[in-house]
C-alpha cells in the first residue's frame, strides 16, 4: 500500500515536471505552427512511457538505493571505522581515509552508469556520429571523470583546502585541452559536463559531502559540504577531452608508421 | 517510419526494431537497464562485505527497489525513443522550415525557462541559499524577506537556463564556435569566484549542477541536433551538441552576479 501512495506522488511530481513542456509545445503547435504533429500517437505512447519510467526508477532509488548509500557514507566516515574504536581524533589525517576516497570514486563510477540523461545523449551521439562514438565509450569515459572528480572531491573535504582553487585549475586544464582537442569532439565534451549530475548522482555525492563534512574533525558542514557536484561536473570534461585527444594522436601515430613503411 | 529510415546505425537499440518481435526488443531492454544498473550493486555488495563486513540491511526492500529501477530505466528509454526525441526533432525542423527567428528563439529562451523554475531541485537549493545569507547577517532574517531572496534567486537561474538555451540555439544558426564562448564564461566565472561573497560561491556552481533535469535534458539535445541537421552547413555532431553545456554555465555566472547585487 505503502509502494503505491510513493508511486503516485513522485509520478504527480514527475508529471509536474513535464507540464510545462507540454503546454509549450502544444501552445507552439497550435499557435505558431498550426499543423498537425507527425505519428502523434506514438509521441503520445514515448512521453507516458518516460513519465512512468522516470517514476518508477525515482521510487526504487529512493526505496533502496538511496538509504544504502546514505548508511554506507556515514558508516564509511565514521571516526571509529576509520580510526579504529576509541581513539580521539583532533586532526584529520588524509591518509587514513582511503576506503572513503575509493568508495567516492566506485560510487561516482556507478551512479553514472545508470544516470538517464547520460544515456539519452550518448544514444544521440552515436546516432549522431553514426557510430563512431560508441554508447558505451563515452559513458565509461564520463563515469572515470566523475569517478576521478568525486574522489578528488572527498580528498579536499578532508583536507580542507579551498574549492575554487580546484575548480579554477579544473578550468584552466579544459581551457588548454580544448586548444589541442579534435573541434568535433569540444561541444560534446562539454555537454557531458552538464549531464553527469542529475537524479542519481546528485542525491547520493551531496549526502556523501555533508556526511563526510560532519564527521571529519575540523570541518563545517555549511562550508565544506558543497562542491562536489561542480566536481562531478567538471572532470568529465576533461576526461573525454582528454580520450578524444588520446584516440586522435593514436591514429595519427598509425597512419605516420605505415606511411613509413 | 521516417526517422528509422534516417538513422540506420549498426548499435544495439536500432537495427532490430521491425525484424523482431515485441517481446524480445522488450527483453533486450530490460537485459540493457540491468546492465546500467550492474556496478551500483557491485559496489554497494563489495563495500558491504568485504569492507564494512556487514549483512545488507533490509534485502527484501532493497531487491524489490532495484527491481523497480530497471523497470523504470526500461520504461524510460523505450519513452526516448519514441516520444521524447523524435518530438524535439519534429520541432526543431517545424522551426527551422517556418524561418521565423523570433519565435525559434522565443522557443528556446521559454523551454529553458519553463523547465528550469519550478524544478524541485532548484527551489531547495534556493531556500537551503536563502537560510544561509539570512544566518550571515547578509539580508534580514525574516521570513518574508528570506521567500523573496529564494524566489528572486529561482528567477535568476531560470532566466539564465531560458537565456543559455537561446544562446546556445544562436550559435547553432551562425555557426559561432561553442569554445570561445564556453572559455569566455569559464574565465568570467573565474573572474567573478575573486570578487563574489564566499557565501554564495559553493551554492553557485552548484546550481549549475541542478538546472539540467532528466527530462530537459534529452528534448534539448534532440532541439541542438534537429536544428543542426536542417540547417545547411551545419554538421549535427559539432554544431548541434553544446546546449546543455551553456545551460550548466550560465547559472553559476547569474547566481553570483545576483549575490553581488545583493550583498553589493
Amino acid at each position: 500500500m505503502e509502494f503505491f501512495y510513493d508511486f503516485g506522488k513522485t509520478l504527480l511530481a514527475t508529471l509536474r515536471d513535464v507540464m510545462p513542456i507540454i503546454f509549450l509545445i502544444v501552445g507552439f503547435q497550435l499557435l505558431v505552427l498550426r499543423q498537425p504533429i507527425p505519428h502523434l500517437k506514438r509521441l503520445i505512447i514515448g512521453g507516458i512511457y518516460v513519465v512512468i519510467g522516470l517514476a518508477l526508477f525515482l521510487v526504487g532509488l529512493e526505496k533502496a538505493l538511496f538509504p544504502l548509500g546514505n548508511i554506507m557514507a556515514t558508516q564509511l566516515s565514521d571516526p571509529d571505522f576509520i580510526y579504529g574504536t576509541g581513539k580521539v581524533v583532533t586532526q584529520a589525517d588524509w591518509k587514513a581515509y582511503g576506503w572513503v576516497y575509493l568508495f567516492a570514486a566506485m560510487i561516482g563510477f556507478a551512479t553514472t552508469i545508470a544516470e538517464p540523461s547520460l544515456i539519452a545523449v550518448a544514444f544521440k551521439a552515436s546516432q549522431v556520429s553514426v557510430g563512431t562514438i560508441s554508447q558505451w565509450g563515452l559513458r565509461i569515459t564520463v563515469a572515470c571523470g566523475v569517478a576521478f572528480g568525486i574522489s578528488l572531491g572527498t580528498f579536499r573535504i578532508v583536507t580542507g583546502t579551498p574549492l575554487y582553487l580546484y575548480i579554477l585549475v579544473g578550468y584552466l586544464i579544459v581551457i588548454v585541452q580544448t586548444i589541442f582537442t579534435p573541434k568535433s569532439i569540444i561541444a560534446l565534451a562539454y555537454d557531458s559536463g552538464g549531464v553527469t549530475t542529475s537524479t542519481v548522482t546528485v542525491p547520493l555525492v551531496a549526502s556523501l559531502g555533508l556526511g563526510l563534512s560532519a564527521t571529519v574533525p575540523g570541518r563545517n558542514p555549511a562550508l565544506d559540504g558543497f562542491g562536489l557536484i561542480a566536481f562531478a561536473s567538471l572532470f568529465p570534461i576533461i576526461a573525454v577531452m582528454g580520450y578524444a585527444q588520446l584516440t586522435h594522436w593514436y591514429s595519427k601515430r598509425k597512419t605516420k608508421h605505415m606511411e613509413k613503411t | 517510419m521516417r526517422w528509422q529510415k534516417w538513422y540506420k546505425i549498426p548499435n544495439q537499440f536500432h537495427t532490430t526494431i521491425g525484424e523482431l518481435n515485441i517481446l524480445s526488443i522488450i527483453l533486450k531492454k530490460i537485459y540493457q537497464a540491468f546492465f546500467d544498473l550492474l556496478p551500483i550493486i557491485l559496489v554497494i555488495a563489495f563495500f558491504q562485505i568485504a569492507v564494512l563486513k556487514q549483512p545488507l540491511p533490509q534485502m527484501g526492500e532493497v531487491l524489490f527497489g532495484a527491481l523497480l529501477v530497471v523497470a523504470g530505466l526500461t520504461l524510460f528509454v523505450m519513452g526516448l525513443e519514441m516520444g521524447l526525441f523524435p518530438i524535439g526533432e519534429s520541432m526543431a525542423h517545424a522551426l527551422a522550415r517556418k524561418g521565423s527567428l523570433f519565435w525559434l528563439l522565443f522557443f528556446s529562451f521559454a523551454l529553458g525557462f519553463s523547465t528550469t523554475v519550478a524544478e524541485p531541485a532548484l527551489i531547495a537549493v534556493a531556500w537551503e541559499a536563502a537560510e544561509i545569507a539570512g544566518k550571515g547577517g547578509l539580508i534580514d532574517p525574516g521570513k518574508e524577506s528570506l521567500t523573496q531572496y529564494a524566489f528572486w534567486l529561482r528567477i535568476s537561474v531560470a532566466f539564465s537556463v531560458g537565456l543559455a538555451i537561446l544562446i546556445g540555439v544562436l550559435r547553432i544558426l551562425k555557426g559561432w564556435p561553442i569554445h570561445y564562448l564556453i572559455i569566455s564564461g569559464y574565465i568570467l566565472v573565474m573572474l567573478m569566484t575573486v570578487i563574489a561573497p564566499k557565501e554564495i560561491i559553493g551554492i553557485a556552481y552548484d546550481a549549475g549542477g541542478v538546472t539540467t533535469s532528466t527530462i530537459t535534458v534529452p528534448l534539448v539535445a534532440a532541439l541542438g541536433v534537429g536544428l543542426a541537421s536542417s540547417i545547411r552547413g551545419r554538421n549535427p555532431l559539432v554544431d548541434g551538441f553544446g546546449l546543455i553545456a551553456f545551460a550548466s554555465l550560465l547559472p553559476m555566472i547569474f547566481v553570483m552576479g545576483y549575490g553581488l547585487i545583493i550583498f553589493g
